[in-house]
């Protein structure tokens, strides 16, 4: 790594700015991954696993080069499955409950939708290995808001049943998309540094790519509220912990085992 | 050992999910260097999160070795990002006839429209007449498609 990461202030910052990326990445597969055996037909359960392969893919990449950014010994697995609720630092929205079929697919595609953005705006970040995670994820993520956007479309403008459910996932899950663009220091430092992308700078690409899918699936956006999740400041929704407790239950209760 | 024997042995590697083709053919190896018996390989990964890439780690070093390299040392590179592009005629050509359609047209830079769904043709009996039965496949670069004339089922390697 270059020059940036000599300025110790500046390397935590680039740590934290890494690990809310990678965080998200492995949150939202850990929830995905709940509905292996559990799909509403064979083909989803094979979709819903394989999204939640690509990003679990992602974040061991991600989180392997924050490991090595914070130089304190930490590989992946301790940081995915030693660190408490506290330390992570995921949006809220890709820690809520899946719910039904309908509000797991578009919580995927709002932070799917996300993603695409951030990608475009880490092709040329000044640390070279986080542009070439980006590089490699967007086509990948590409595949993701494809196949999500398809049943957005069906469920949202299919039957009374299937929109109302949609409709209602919406309603339940727009609240928690404005965290995604909220401003905040830690991503304007990353910003100014060359890293990447603050998630403010994210809200068009977002608007551009996903609005028109809620539109043709004749689903109401919500009105803005002032409600703002903190997931990305690390104060989380009583439902992390719980995923937590499952996910790192057998890296702790046997450390260091290899399979 | 000589370059071209430690590229011999490499292209014997099959990929563990399509084993009609070589770890070379796929195109995940970048570089290759002999240094006397030391040999260095640079692989890139298919998928960010494919399960097989471990597994082509093991099966590199021992292929290797089988040739008489006294030492492998195997690396990782993400960049340039792999891409079906890199598929030979050749190897599009043996996907086929294993069963499995090769990506259709270009991976592109990643602009296209969010949904297009282009005409597979059917790798058994030609026909275009097919329909997709599922995005995703036993492997994430698979889909799951069926032709609509010959009835058969099939796999379909998606441009990425």
């Amino acid at each position: 790594m270059n020059d940036i990461t000599d300025d110790s202030a500046l390397c935590a910052e680039h740590f934290r700015y890494v690990l809310r990326i990678a965080d998200g990445s492995l949150i939202l597969a850990q929830r995905l991954s709940e509905w292996c055996g559990h799909g509403p037909v064979l083909e989803e359960d094979i979709a819903l696993t394989n999204i939640a392969l690509d990003l679990l893919g992602q974040a061991r990449l991600l989180l392997a080069h924050a490991g090595r950014l914070e130089d304190r010994g930490r590989d992946e697995d301790a940081l995915a499955y030693l660190r408490d609720e506290a330390d992570f630092l995921n949006p809220t929205l890709v820690e809520l409950p899946n719910g039904d079929f309908a509000q797991t697919v578009l919580r995927t595609f709002f932070y799917a939708g996300w993603q695409q953005a951030l990608w475009e705006g880490l092709l040329d970040s000044r640390d070279p290995t986080l542009a070439a995670i980006a590089a490699k994820s967007r086509k990948e993520t590409r595949y993701h808001c494809e196949h999500l956007a398809e049943w957005i479309l069906r469920l949202g403008d299919g039957t009374d049943e299937s929109h109302a459910r949609m409709q209602s996932a919406l309603n339940y899950l727009h609240p928690y998309v404005a965290e995604l663009f909220a401003p905040d220091a830690d991503d304007a430092a990353a910003a100014a540094a060359g890293l990447g992308p603050e998630g403010a700078a994210l809200r068009a690409a977002w608007d551009a790519a996903v609005l028109p899918v809620l539109v043709d699936a004749t689903l109401e956006v919500p009105a803005p509220t002032p409600f703002r999740s903190t997931g990305r400041l690390g104060r989380h929704s009583e439902y992390l912990g719980f995923l937590l407790a499952e996910m790192q239950s057998l890296a702790r209760a046997h450390p260091g085992a290899t399979w | 050992m000589t370059r071209d024997d430690a590229w011999a042995a490499l292209a014997a590697v099959p990929d563990p999910e399509i084993p009609a083709i070589s770890i070379v053919d796929l195109g995940i190896v970048r570089a290759l260097e002999c240094d006397g018996d030391h040999v260095v390989v640079t692989v890139t990964p298919t998928y960010a999160g494919c399960p097989a890439t471990e597994l082509i780690r093991e099966d590199i070093t021992r292929a290797l070795t089988v040739a008489g390299a006294a030492t492998v040392t195997v690396h990782t590179v993400l960049a340039p990002p792999w891409t079906t592009d890199w598929l030979s005629e050749d190897t599009r050509a043996r996907l086929a006839a294993y069963g499995i359609a090769p990506p259709q047209g270009k991976a592109g830079d990643g602009t296209r429209p969010l949904v297009f769904r282009p005409r597979i043709r059917c790798p058994r009996c030609g026909s275009t007449a097919t329909e997709q039965l599922s995005a995703f496949g036993a492997t994430a670069c698979k889909a799951l498609y069926r032709c609509g004339d010959c009835r058969e089922p099939f796999e379909y390697f998606k441009p990425i």
